[in-house]
């Protein structure tokens, strides 16, 4: 039933897409491509953190990974696009296994450092070993629409027409998994990892389960981004790449998928609009240059301000004030914090014990 | 996962079509302004559009966010004096960081969106090589790359791409011939870039130096600072000339380092990383982070160099006085450095290439009109454009830094990427700065 709701939202927004997508100019579809992709590595970074309780500052990594298994496989093996996009997402899965092996171990700060780590490091394995994969100058990636669709038809429309693709897949697999046993049981160590742990959970699994699915959908989101860019090279997997998903599922709100489209249209959309904005106004070129970066920290700083629970935590709280039926349930598993229950002491979103720090802003 | 609970249609179709009207109201208006069919993109009766992607923000950006501002700046007096054909050009240059991905965006912006005529002095090889492919595909010009790598260098894969400064496998080839006839059995060590630009350089490098000559090959990674075990092993392996392909962060630390372990070998070091203003300044930054007093000038004291452009030191070369004017007129806060010379050159090949592309420019006759061959103009060695190259300025000058500037010795030699074609002296003489400042 759950998976049956789940498939026609997702059947519905994918005729929204396209009837977008054939409407919109090149660029448009560009972007939507774009923001597929941070859509895909959010939900799966929002997952780690607001079911599990865990941190990564390195997804980054998971992302290099995907991208460099799509590079490789396409130039090596010639491997289409579609057998592609799981293949990579399984390599950074097993990748995900290692790192969540070591994070299962880690708390907090701890946790934190070690993923930072790993986004720093492994990107510059490429440098390392120019001969596979092409040091600073990186592997090219083509994908090109299908000859049946006419010689006219725009590659950017192809390319958000598969990325869409991915994307609704991937929250269609997440929204069924949180819902399911595996969800539940996240939600729990989350909380409580003692309780979850007397209860019979196994809770080092839980965690690395959850750094599997989350380096998953990141792999996935690094073979989309290599389809989209055509580029694999070390340059795009840079810190801040890591610390911009992160941000995007704060900004969204942490746990929920939607929260993960509102940060991808954030951080592909704000920069741009900016940008044009910016320079349609005749600032010079150094001011107009940083405006984007600027506004990006205001949009930040204001959400969560006005939204500390991210742009749909705030949405939510807005319905449950304005609409007669408050769409959140009290007394529903996992229901979304309210206005009234962010301060009571048996809400499950109450500020977690001290020496807990990984469960910070996981409500 | 609090919304899968109670994911539902409306919510996500809601939810999905907001978010596609935010991004259909991204920006409005560029998208359909290319709509006559038969006009050329970018080309109107009064204006040329052009765009390109430049570090402005980011690590690369100190330094190289100067030079599309100082090409802005020519581009400007070119306008103010009748234009091209009467057509003024409009400059886009978007920030992609340094960050391929984020260059893949902006330039689908700019010729997807924005409608450019063509992309100009895009900037960085790994950042442009993310798009060069896609500018070819889609039959952009892709003039002028700010990049000396020779990879642009490829008519028959990249038709519609241009090169423009001196590319690194040159450079090397010319400071190895200087090496060669000034350090004759002197012991050299390399000190280079780990990348395409460093391992460009010394490939030319190799090709001059007899191989027994070089004792230490050194290299750096610009995310690690920490060249101490480099400059060590180039001082234990006893080398009396250091050649370095470095940015000039790495210049200044390579000079810092050695002057710690009390070394001081000869320096000859790519232009790419010698400009005098910018590494005087990093010296006296570094070595006040790490508490001591220094003079940048003095640091830099004869530090060998090459050069493909007229220094600013040349106050009586009619280009310098050229471009000294405009920068005082149209970008008088930025400093008189490489970065700013060599912006406000390139947009003068630019400027000439345009004149050349004729009244009625097009996309295919701007690359006939590059092909065909360009005229000097400021800089000091001949363009090799033809049908078959595309790569850029021939040869370059060896100079001195003497008191904060380079001085010019001896002639400006030519050469080509091959590793038997010959270092020769260029005869020819550079052609004076028309009066009017335009090609």
């Amino acid at each position: 039933m759950t998976l049956l709701r789940h498939l026609a939202a997702a059947v519905v927004a994918g005729a929204v897409i396209w009837a977008a997508s054939v409407q919109l100019n090149a660029f448009r579809d560009f972007q939507m491509a774009e923001i597929a992709v941070y859509v895909v590595a959010i939900a799966g970074l929002s997952v780690l953190i607001g079911l599990s309780g865990q941190i990564s500052l390195g997804h980054g990594a998971f992302m290099a990974v995907g991208a460099y298994t799509t590079a490789l496989l396409m130039m090596h093996l010639n491997w289409a696009w579609w057998a592609v996009f799981p293949a990579s997402a399984a390599v950074a899965a097993a990748g995900g296994a290692v790192v969540g092996l070591a994070a299962a171990r880690l708390h907090g700060p701890y946790l934190a450092g070690a993923t930072l780590l790993l986004a720093v490091a492994l990107p510059s394995l490429a440098n390392q070993f120019p001969g596979v994969f092409g040091g600073d100058q990186g592997l090219s990636v083509t994908v090109l629409a299908p000859a049946s669709l006419g010689a006219a038809f725009p590659q950017t429309r192809w390319l958000a027409w598969i990325c869409a693709l991915a994307a609704l897949i991937t929250l269609v697999v997440l929204a069924n998994l949180a819902r399911s046993r595996v969800g539940r049981d996240w939600r729990a160590i989350r909380d409580d990892p003692v309780a979850a742990a007397l209860a019979g959970l196994n809770v080092a699994w839980l965690r690395v389960l959850a750094f599997i699915v989350s380096a998953a959908c990141a792999g996935l989101a690094g073979a989309m981004l290599a389809v989209t860019t055509s580029l694999v090279s070390p340059g795009s997997f840079t810190l801040s790449l890591s610390i911009a998903l992160l941000a995007g599922a704060v900004l969204g709100g942490l746990g929920t998928l939607l929260g993960a489209l509102w940060g991808g249209l954030v951080i592909v959309l704000v920069p741009t609009y900016v940008t044009d904005v910016a320079t349609s106004h005749g600032l010079s070129g150094g001011v107009a240059a940083n405006v984007p970066i600027a506004a990006y920290g205001v949009v930040l700083i204001v959400v969560m301000l006005v939204f500390p629970y991210g742009i749909q935590g705030g949405l939510r709280r807005l319905a449950t004030r304005f609409l007669p039926t408050p769409p959140a349930r009290i007394g529903t598993p996992g229901r979304l914090p309210s206005a009234d229950d962010d301060k009571g002491p048996d809400s499950p979103y109450r500020r977690p014990p001290v020496g807990e720090h990984q469960e910070e802003g996981t409500s | 996962m609090n919304s899968s609970h109670r994911l539902r249609l409306p919510v996500v179709a809601a939810a999905v079509t907001a978010s596609l009207v935010a991004a259909g109201c991204g920006s409005g208006s560029g998208g359909s302004s290319g709509g006559a069919a038969q006009s050329v993109p970018g080309i109107t009766k009064t204006q040329i559009l052009i765009g390109s992607h430049q570090p402005l923000t980011g690590p690369a950006a100190p330094g190289y966010s100067e030079i599309a501002p100082a090409a802005n700046a020519y581009f400007q007096y070119v306008n103010a004096h009748g234009g091209i054909y009467g057509r003024k050009i409009k400059y886009t240059y978007l920030d992609d960081g340094y960050d391929p991905s984020k260059t893949v965006s902006v330039v689908h912006q700019l010729v997807l969106q924005d409608n450019v005529f063509a992309i100009f002095n895009g900037l960085g090889t790994p950042t442009h090589l993310a798009v060069v492919k896609y500018l070819n595909a889609s039959k952009v010009p892709d003039v002028f790359i700010a990049s000396g790598c020779d990879c642009w260098d490829n008519p028959t894969t990249y038709p519609y791409s241009f090169g423009w400064q001196l590319d690194y496998v040159r450079e090397g080839k010319i400071l190895g011939a200087y090496i060669k006839q000034h350090f004759a059995g002197k012991k050299v060590g390399y000190f280079f870039q780990n990348d395409e630009f460093g391992q460009d350089g010394v490939k030319g490098l190799d090709m001059e130096i007899p191989h027994a000559q070089v004792v230490s090959r050194q290299s750096y990674v610009p995310t690690n600072v920490n060249v101490g075990p480099a400059v060590a092993a180039l001082k234990a392996s006893g080398a009396q000339v250091v050649v370095s392909f470095s940015i000039p962060a790495f210049t200044a630390l390579l000079k810092l380092t050695a002057g710690k372990l009390g070394w001081n070998p000869s320096y000859v070091v790519s232009d790419v990383g010698s400009d005098p203003t910018t590494l005087a300044g990093l010296l006296v930054a570094f070595a006040k982070k790490a508490g001591a007093t220094v003079s940048g000038n003095a640091l830099t004291q004869g530090i060998i160099t090459d050069g493909y452009l007229p220094a600013w030191g040349s106050t009586s070369n009619s280009w310098i006085a050229l471009f000294k004017k405009v920068h005082d007129t149209y970008d008088a806060k930025a400093p008189l450095d490489g970065n700013v010379l060599y912006g406000e050159a390139v947009a003068y090949a630019f400027v000439q290439a345009m004149f050349k592309a004729g009244k009625n420019p097009t996309r295919a006759g701007l690359v006939k009109a590059i092909a065909g061959g360009l005229p000097q103009g400021p800089v000091v060695a001949p363009y090799d454009y033809s049908a078959t190259d595309h790569g850029g300025i021939m040869g370059a000058y060896m100079g001195v830094i003497r008191s904060g500037v380079i001085v010019q010795q001896g002639p400006v030699w030519t050469t080509d990427t091959t590793p038997t074609g010959a270092v020769t002296t260029f005869t020819g003489s550079q052609p004076a700065a028309p009066a009017s400042g335009m090609p």
